[in-house]
């Protein structure tokens, strides 16, 4: 009898791992929640927000002004550090239709690709009013052929010069940022001259002219209408006269060891900015706040702010909102709200990311606006003018976030590893072809 | 044979109990049978089910993706290639200078690694105050998660303002650019691997170590050994099979480094493995067509490659082994 008791138990306690084994698996792939976690229920409406980077609508407090003005929503919002681990996600979860937020952030190195492959997954804002409010180019670059508008733009990445007064007076040089950029107008060329003069001059040793030839880089091609794709989405940065003009520029400075030789927005970066290794770094405003809180407290006040010289615009974002949200309507009533006019200035007073709204950048609020951190420079007026002096047209590319990093290395590479520029220019072309596949 | 046979009716003996039962004499006996049979399978199946779901299924997907040209962004889009993925890959010479760096860097670091442990286990084994404490302290770098140690590590090696720059400078030296130089680089990467797993191969060294028996050291010592020769001529053969597991694992932890040169790199300069790949591995690469240039297709066939290169070490070493024992 014990024999049957035993393999009667053997029996089930094999049953129940079998069945276990198959349980965990299926468990894996079992929920079918294609939702976005948003939703109606009890009248009350709940949004659900991806975003990524400090895009600045949590940091100020608007989403929580959002819900108090409209007490039957309720906001979730998930912010993700950096853009390439977000974006990453972003495009795992609409391969999967799953996962996805109500609302998402798309910067604006994605959103050509946004635009070309996923326009059937975002919701179209053509039909929202009051939405004309916008610099000319900026919607343009989020709507399709055919006229979609896959979402609404929030800032914009207009350029200045950010430089070291205390290091420009001992190099000798004029220290008034009106001076400062009479020195530089009009020609990026003038910009690394006067660098040669601070290299001469400066009687300190171990501090760079600028933190890193890649800066300069990016601020020359953005300036330009067409940048690494032309009109209809042809590669044409291996013939494209700025492209080039840029990196021989950028080339220029890094064999001149103008350079810090630092990665930008990388932990090395950070330590260069507060023990000052660096006299200038071409500035988008949205770095400001990484410059004001990286060099933190000791060096406030020796930081200013002087007009590029040339206009240009790096980078900037849009929100989007999902087709399958069950809250769509909702959603882009909140996009609408959180990139309005009075919302955009109140971000650029708080946190300084520049508006993309011309109306916003037209009002007193953004106009006066002044950053105590940067000796009280006129931010609002040279960041305004600044965003004024961008291209009416820019031209974006599939793979131009790709394309902007792959450059830069190239430029680590006459930097750092002192490669000759034809060779640094062979090898990121290869790289770029592999890049696009 | 006739053992055999004998044997297995006496397993079946007590099949007859269902009958007296008055049961379905077959039925009873078919399950009795699937009982004795079955049952061991139903207990490994735990595992073999979870390896087939999340090792062995990806491992026959990821092949299939390999033969498509595919995008992250639009996976559901595959375009059959065959094997131009492999032919591409075997052209590429970034494949060669990702499979040269992850094999200089295994050397570099398991090498000093096994013996430093195998040094600290030998201390380790002597009769001393706090022993119990040292063997945990050994231990504590293993706990460390990757990204911690690697993130100290590369503020260590930090260029402009890092440590072991400052010291170097104290003592005269220029300071090494650790991150940009290719060698440097690859060194400072294998410090951090050296200084992870060191006190764990000690330990299971220590652990051999100890089922050593003492009589053994003790004809040694009577014979006249020294130290070093008791260590060469007890211990080491003692522990011999200690000794190749750790070799094992530290070949296949080699092959698949990448944690730490990626957060070593910092960004998307550590995907890339440095600005000319100078401290690019296999898994870097495999990271860097995936998640960088998003092309999924290219990706799933450097893992493919990186597996056959394993097989095919283990191959050779086989092939060595068997050499070497025909000829001695």
């Amino acid at each position: 009898m014990s024999t049957v008791h035993r393999s009667a138990r053997t029996r089930a306690v094999g049953a129940v791992a079998a069945v276990g084994a198959l349980a965990l698996v299926v468990g894996c792939g079992g929920s079918d929640d294609s939702a976005t976690g948003g939703g109606k229920k009890d009248g009350k409406i709940t949004i659900t927000m991806g975003m990524f980077g400090v895009m600045g609508f949590k940091e100020t407090g608007l989403l929580e002004q959002y819900e108090k003005e409209n007490p039957n929503v309720d906001i979730k919002a998930e912010v993700a550090g950096d853009e390439q681990t977000y974006y990453t996600a972003l495009q795992t979860r609409l391969a999967a239709g799953k996962g996805l937020k109500d609302i998402q952030g798309i910067e604006i190195g994605r959103a050509k690709e946004i635009v070309d492959t996923q326009s059937g997954k975002f919701a179209d804002f053509s039909d929202v009013a009051g939405a004309d409010h916008f610099l000319p180019w900026k919607q343009s670059q989020i709507t399709t052929e055919d006229g979609k508008v896959l979402g609404l733009g929030t800032d914009i990445g207009p350029m200045a010069v950010c430089y070291r007064k205390d290091y420009f007076e001992q190099a000798g040089l004029p220290t008034d940022r009106e001076e400062v950029a009479k020195l530089w107008a009009g020609d990026w060329k003038k910009y690394v001259e006067v660098g040669r003069t601070f290299k001469k001059d400066f009687k300190g040793d171990k501090v760079a002219y600028m933190d890193a030839a890649s800066g300069l880089f990016n601020a020359m091609v953005y300036g330009y209408p067409e940048q690494y794709y032309n009109a209809k989405g042809d590669l044409i940065y291996d013939t494209n006269p700025a492209v080039k003009e840029a990196w021989n520029l950028a080339a220029d400075a890094a064999e001149a060891d103008l350079t810090a030789k630092l990665r930008q927005f990388q932990p090395g970066w950070d330590p260069g900015l507060a023990n000052g290794t660096f006299a200038t770094a071409v500035c988008p405003a949205w770095m400001l706040g990484h410059i004001g809180e990286k060099a933190g407290p000791a060096n406030k006040g020796k930081w200013d702010v002087a007009k590029a010289p040339k206009g240009a615009n790096w980078g900037g974002s849009f929100l989007g909102v999902v087709e399958q949200s069950p809250v769509k309507e909702e959603a882009k009533k909140l996009v609408a709200w959180l990139t309005a006019p009075e919302q955009q200035a109140h971000i650029f007073e708080k946190q300084g990311s520049v508006p993309s709204s011309q109306k916003a950048l037209e009002t007193p609020e953004v106009q006066n606006v002044t950053s105590e951190y940067f000796n009280n420079a006129p931010i609002g007026k040279i960041f305004g003018a600044a965003a004024q002096e961008i291209p009416d047209k820019q031209v974006l590319g599939r793979k131009d976030g790709t394309i902007k990093d792959t450059f830069s290395q190239g430029l680590t590479l006459i930097e750092q590893q002192g490669a000759k520029r034809d060779k640094a220019w062979k090898t990121t072309a290869e790289r770029i072809e592999k890049a696009v596949g | 044979m006739a053992t055999s046979t004998t044997n297995a009716q006496a397993g079946e003996g007590p099949s007859p109990q269902p009958d007296r039962q008055g049961a379905g004499p077959r039925l009873g006996a078919l399950l009795h049978r699937l009982d004795v049979k079955g049952a061991p399978y139903a207990f490994v199946a735990p595992f073999f089910v979870v390896f087939a779901a999340f090792s062995f299924y990806p491992l026959l997907y990821t092949s299939w993706i390999s033969l498509h040209r595919v995008e992250l962004a639009t996976l559901d889009v595959m375009e059959w290639v065959a094997f131009d993925n492999y032919v591409e890959l075997w052209n590429d010479a970034r494949f060669w200078n990702a499979t040269a760096n992850t094999i200089t860097i295994g050397v570099i670091s398991t090498v000093p690694q096994l013996l430093m442990a195998l040094g600290l286990a030998h201390l380790l084994n002597y009769k001393m105050r706090g022993s119990l404490f040292f063997r945990i302290a050994s231990l504590v770098p293993y706990a460390t998660s990757v990204g911690a140690a690697a993130l100290v590590f590369t503020m260590l090696f930090e260029r402009d303002f890092g440590m072991i720059n400052w010291m170097l400078g104290l003592v005269g030296m220029d300071p090494v650019n650790w991150e940009a130089d290719k060698w440097p680089a690859q060194v400072a990467i294998s410090t951090i691997v050296i200084w992870r797993w060191t006190g764990y191969n000690a330990l299971l060294y220590l652990a051999a170590m100890q089922a050593i028996p003492a009589d053994r050291y003790e004809a040694a010592a009577i014979d006249g050994a020294s130290r070093w020769k008791q260590f060469t001529h007890v211990t080491v053969p003692g522990i011999r099979s200690t000794i190749v597991f750790t070799i094992v694992l530290s070949t296949i932890g080699a092959t698949q480094l990448f944690g730490e040169p990626l957060i070593f790199g910092q960004g998307p300069n550590g995907v890339t493995g440095g600005a000319d790949n100078q401290y690019q591995t296999l898994g870097l690469l495999l990271y860097e067509e995936g998640w960088k240039n998003y092309q999924m297709g290219r990706s799933a066939t450097v893992a493919w490659a990186m597996f056959l290169l394993l097989v095919l070490v283990f191959v050779a070493q086989r092939l060595i082994k068997r050499l070497r024992s025909r000829t001695s």
